[in-house]
């Protein structure tokens, strides 16, 4: 803007800035004045918390890139040093894991908000492309961040998902070997992933200014999808979004601190607490979640595109072309396809009767065979029936490509929206076959997702594959056959009216509201105007000039009950925030690897719950079992003798137990290695020098790490307790092999490790039963200390932090009820 | 219920509905800054030492080996220490120095426990540099101590600046003699 109808500011020093650089003039009229329609409903804070989330994820990402080092051999410990030596390096290493959860939670919310209430149509088309495209540079940037850690998913992950590139034909290989620098997932991998991953986060800002750009230009969609038409229709930002999005960011915050703080790791696995090795693949590999219904995508095309199938889906394609997206001349898409249709079919269907029946009569004759090779292949019972089949050897697409191109296409038409929606109205709340649709397809993406994060066998793979099929037939039948059938609804003449239609049967929607809190309404539907599908246009033409009258008007009000409650529903509880994208992937493990398991023990620790401590006693009679027992076999290179001061020890107790070991240190100043007692800086002596020499003495088999073992299993201490507890003889007809033992917690229930605990092998001083039981829970609670050292601080640092939260959203939604009294 | 008093100044209220409303927009105001604060805080700290870091802060050195006259440089929280064991000359030019014309006045006595033994943090307290001296090819300056290389600060030998520009005498760490050979830095 020209700086001549600049406003002048009161304050000198503001003025002298802005009339160099009008920043305050362009904050004045983007985000003050800014005039934004008046009815936005709970959902149109998304896109200010997914904002906060940006913010929250590079100011913790920096400053844990202070502390992380990307290099094979450093980066697991370095995260590990994070978790327990930084000062408040766990705070901010679980605010950046689960910040990354809460980040595509609002923004899944965000991107559903807008499909659901048409916001990526015209001529906001480029504004959703760009989200688009953030949500492709999230996905990236989330992906790699998964990878730094170098645990055993990141590793696999890392592993697998660069896969995906070798199912290009010809260079897919060398497009592998060029994303690893090497062959195969290692140092260069995660040197160029770190570079990558620190850059991407502020590729995401150029975006999103370009997607804020973009909106300040066309202006906000709102619930009812109609144009903005007078000032009476709109607010300024400020004071009235600004707090209600802050109070919608708080109530945001919650939920997330209390992630953060009470169950950090529930959203991520527990192998990722094992370092990354390259020699094993851990039994069930599954991504973030965020990601799962695009693997289960992936993974639901198990198939080679035979020729038959390949003849049936073409013929199926043209016909769904000729239902659903012919009739659109001026659709670029429906022109070029209607084109490609015209060669496809050699211009038969012009006849229609005739040329129909026969195309279905082949598709059926092509897909049946089809059908049977790639889904029934392996059934003996069809088996004489496929060995007719001829040209069953030809595979036009293997299925890793199948499946790859699935996954990307999955998100591609996803950008494609706008162009293939073309009905006249935007919002689900006039279009209830849309409506029906869209909430379906919320459903389908939920189930994909449940699919992604369980093994690929059984009914999960059909499932899967019906749910892909729905998926994109949604995007590529169903929209474009509503844009032709779906009937337009007479809309409110503007947002003013529709809002005063609202207040005036306040009493009667409130009652509503009250009648249905938490079960939005969805049948509610106004009364449709039914007009043939050419005329579509037109009609919305019609109920936009026509706005005035008394018939529009009550259509309006009985529209906006749904809204309305739907609003009061989201308010009243939050956590319908987590409902549309969070299929919470958390006993896949327990439920995939062994059918047969018998439950974990539940044993009541006292470092249960929000409000949960280590027992001392407890903890120190758990080292005394590890010192005398487990240490003979197990390391706990990641805890030091000095981090006993947890545990109740004094400083000189402390100095007393490491000076028990003998520590090599080195070299002197004859270039020797030598020996001296230890010193609480420390870490616990490890019983063998490497893990050559750890499985030569222990029949092959490493004794782990037991530093996190408690965070790195599914079930956690009732695992390990399980374990400690869970030997039995074999039962009959099992072969055990020599070094091997039957443990009924056990994954295949056969273990390298002898029961470890005796009655009476290690004598308390304290009168504690010296029971294996007793040894189990206490030598399990050390452990669980151990993998969690930070546990107390931050449940103590949660219940404060939600406190403060809480108190602070009440009295910003006392703020913003005041603010807005003033409207209605 | 009019839109047009929807602007955001609120001149026109009654005088109590206003102090109770400002009352409210500072409270929240008040609980934003002091969440921001303390938001602020943890992404602050965490740039001080870690944990490990502090624990690692003491350093064991043998002083069986060195003879009289000699010095060895070893490595105290990442800083070089020096430590010389001084001449009986060293020890009397130290203690006979002038405090008057001293720029940070000590005495030798103070600066060391064992007079034969002078262990100091071996950087300038100009602007960081490691003086010369340990070595016995380094130029040792003009009163036989150190000499600072980057600004030209020169050190007697109980280690105090005598001229040049830096402000203070070289440091002396906590040092504790563990035996009569041995000594644990910090």
């Amino acid at each position: 803007m020209g700086s001549k109808e600049r406003q002048q500011f009161d304050n000198p020093v503001i003025e002298w800035v802005d009339s160099r650089l009008p920043i305050f003039t362009m904050m004045q009229k983007e985000y003050g004045v800014f005039p934004t329609p008046r009815n936005f409903n709970y959902f149109w804070n998304f896109g200010a918390i997914a904002m906060v989330m940006l913010v929250t994820m590079i100011v913790t990402g920096i400053t844990l890139a202070m502390h992380y080092n990307p290099s094979t051999a450093g980066a697991f410990d370095s995260v590990e040093r994070i978790m327990r030596d930084v000062n408040h390096g766990w705070l901010i290493r679980y605010l950046h894991m689960n910040g990354a959860s809460f980040f595509f939670i609002a923004v899944y919310i965000h991107i559903f908000r807008g499909l659901f209430y048409g916001s990526y149509k015209q001529p906001r088309e480029l504004l959703w492309i760009l989200g688009m495209v953030i949500f492709l540079l999230m996905m990236a940037t989330g992906f790699m961040g998964y990878v730094l850690p170098w645990g055993q998913m990141s590793f696999w992950g890392a592993t697998v998902i660069t896969n995906l590139f070798s199912a290009i034909p010809l260079v897919g290989d060398s497009i592998v070997t060029l994303l690893w620098g090497g062959f195969s997932v290692d140092n260069p991998t995660l040197n160029r992933f770190f570079a990558l991953q620190y850059l991407l986060p502020f590729v995401i800002c150029a975006v999103v200014f370009l997607h804020v750009w973009a909106l300040h230009v066309t202006g906000s969609n709102n619930p009812l999808g109609i144009d903005v038409k007078s000032s009476q229709d709109t607010l300024p930002f400020h004071p009235y979004y600004t707090m209600k999005d802050t109070f919608g960011i708080l109530v945001f915050l919650i939920i997330y601190v209390a992630f953060t703080f009470f169950m950090p790791n529930s959203l991520g696995h527990p192998d990722n607490y094992i370092p990354a090795n390259p020699l094993v693949t851990p039994p069930h590999i599954v991504p973030e979640w965020y990601f799962l219904p695009f693997y289960a995508m992936l993974r639901a095309i198990t198939f080679d595109l035979n020729l038959h199938l390949a003849v049936a889906g073409a013929i199926g394609a043209t016909l769904v072309y000729d239902f659903c997206w012919l009739k659109q001349p001026s659709n670029i898409l429906g022109v070029f396809l209607g084109k490609v249709r015209s060669y496809l079919t050699l211009g038969l269907l012009s006849s229609k009767p005739v040329g129909l029946t026969f195309f279905i009569v082949v598709a059926i004759l092509a897909g049946l065979p089809g059908a049977l090779l790639a889904f029934f292949k392996d059934m003996p019972a069809f088996q004489p029936v496929i060995d007719m089949i001829p040209f069953k050897s030809v595979a036009l697409m293997p299925a890793k490509l199948g499946g790859v191109l699935a996954m990307f296409g999955s998100i591609a038409v996803l950008f494609v929206v706008p162009f293939i929606d073309k009905h006249p109205v935007r919002s689900a709340m006039f279009r209830p076959w849309y409506k029906k649709g869209v909430l379906a397809l919320l459903v389908v993406f939920i189930i994909l997702g449940i699919c992604g994060s369980k093994p690929a066998e059984g009914y999960w793979v059909p499932l899967a594959q019906v749910m892909t099929l729905a998926y994109f037939g949604f995007f590529l039948a169903f929209l474009p056959w509503l844009n032709n059938n779906e009937p337009v609804v007479r809309l409110p003449g503007s947002i003013h009216e529709a809002v005063l239609a609202k207040a005036a049967k306040a009493v009667a929607v409130l009652l509503l509201a009250g009648l249905f809190v938490g079960a939005p309404v969805v049948g509610a539907q106004a009364q449709e105007a039914k007009a043939p599908a050419a005329d579509a246009v037109v009609v919305e033409d019609m109920a936009v000039t026509s706005g005035d009258t008394g018939e529009v008007r009550t259509q309006s009000m009985e529209v906006e009950t749904p809204a309305e409650s739907a609003e009061q529903a989201v308010s009243a509880a939050p956590d319908t925030e987590k409902t549309p994208t969070a299929p919470e992937p958390v006993h896949h493990e327990a439920a995939s690897a062994h059918h047969e398991m018998p439950k974990l023990p539940a044993v009541a620790w006292s470092f249960d719950g929000p409000f949960g401590v280590y027992d001392r006693a407890s903890l120190q009679r758990g080292f005394q079992v590890y010192k005398q027992v487990c240490s003979a076999c197990h390391s706990m290179n990641r805890v030091a003798y000095r981090n006993l001061s947890a545990l109740g020890y004094t400083e000189a107790q402390i100095k007393a137990v490491a000076s028990e070991y003998s520590i090599t240190d080195g070299p002197d100043d004859d270039g020797e290695m030598f020996e001296r007692p230890g010193r609480p800086s420390d870490h616990f002596k490890a019983p063998y020098k490497n893990t050559n020499q750890a499985k030569a003495s222990n029949n092959g088999a490493l004794p782990p790490d037991l530093s996190l073992i408690v965070k790195a299993r599914t079930g956690g201490a009732n695992y390990v307790y399980g374990i400690l507890t869970g030997y039995e003889d074999a039962p009959a007809g099992v072969e055990l092999a020599n070094g091997q033992h039957w443990n009924k917690y056990m994954s295949g229930n056969k273990i390298a490790m002898p029961a470890p605990l005796a009655e009476g092998a290690v004598s308390y001083e304290d009168g504690t039963p010296t029971t294996v039981e007793q040894y189990a829970k206490d030598v399990t609670h050390f452990l669980a200390w151990a993998s969690e050292p930070e546990m107390e601080i931050r449940k103590q640092t949660g219940v404060k932090v939600i406190f403060f939260l809480g108190l602070f959203a009440l009295i910003m939604y006392r703020v913003k009820r005041k603010i807005w009294s003033k409207v209605y | 219920m009019s839109i047009e008093n929807a602007s955001p100044d609120h001149g026109h209220h009654a005088a109590e509905g206003e102090t109770r409303r400002d009352f409210l927009f500072l409270t929240a105001a008040a609980f934003g800054a002091v969440g921001a604060g303390s938001v602020a805080w943890p992404f602050i700290d965490q740039m001080n030492p870690a944990a490990d870091t502090v624990a690692m802060s003491t350093t064991e050195v043998n002083l069986a080996p060195i003879e009289a006259g000699q010095a060895i440089t070893v490595m105290w929280q990442g800083k070089p220490v020096f430590i010389r064991r001084r001449t009986p000359e060293e020890i009397k030019e130290a203690e006979d120095a002038d405090l008057s014309t001293l720029r940070d006045p000590q005495t030798d006595a103070s600066r060391v426990q064992k007079p034969e033994w002078l262990i100091l943090v071996g950087i300038c307290t100009h602007l960081g540099c490691v003086p010369q001296g340990q070595k016995s090819t380094d130029v040792r300056g003009d009163f036989g101590g150190w000499f600072c290389p980057c600004h030209g600060s020169h050190y007697d030998t109980s280690g105090r600046i005598r001229k040049g520009p830096a402000p203070k005498n070289l440091a002396v760490p906590k040092y504790v003699f563990l035996t009569d050979t041995t000594i644990r830095i910090g």
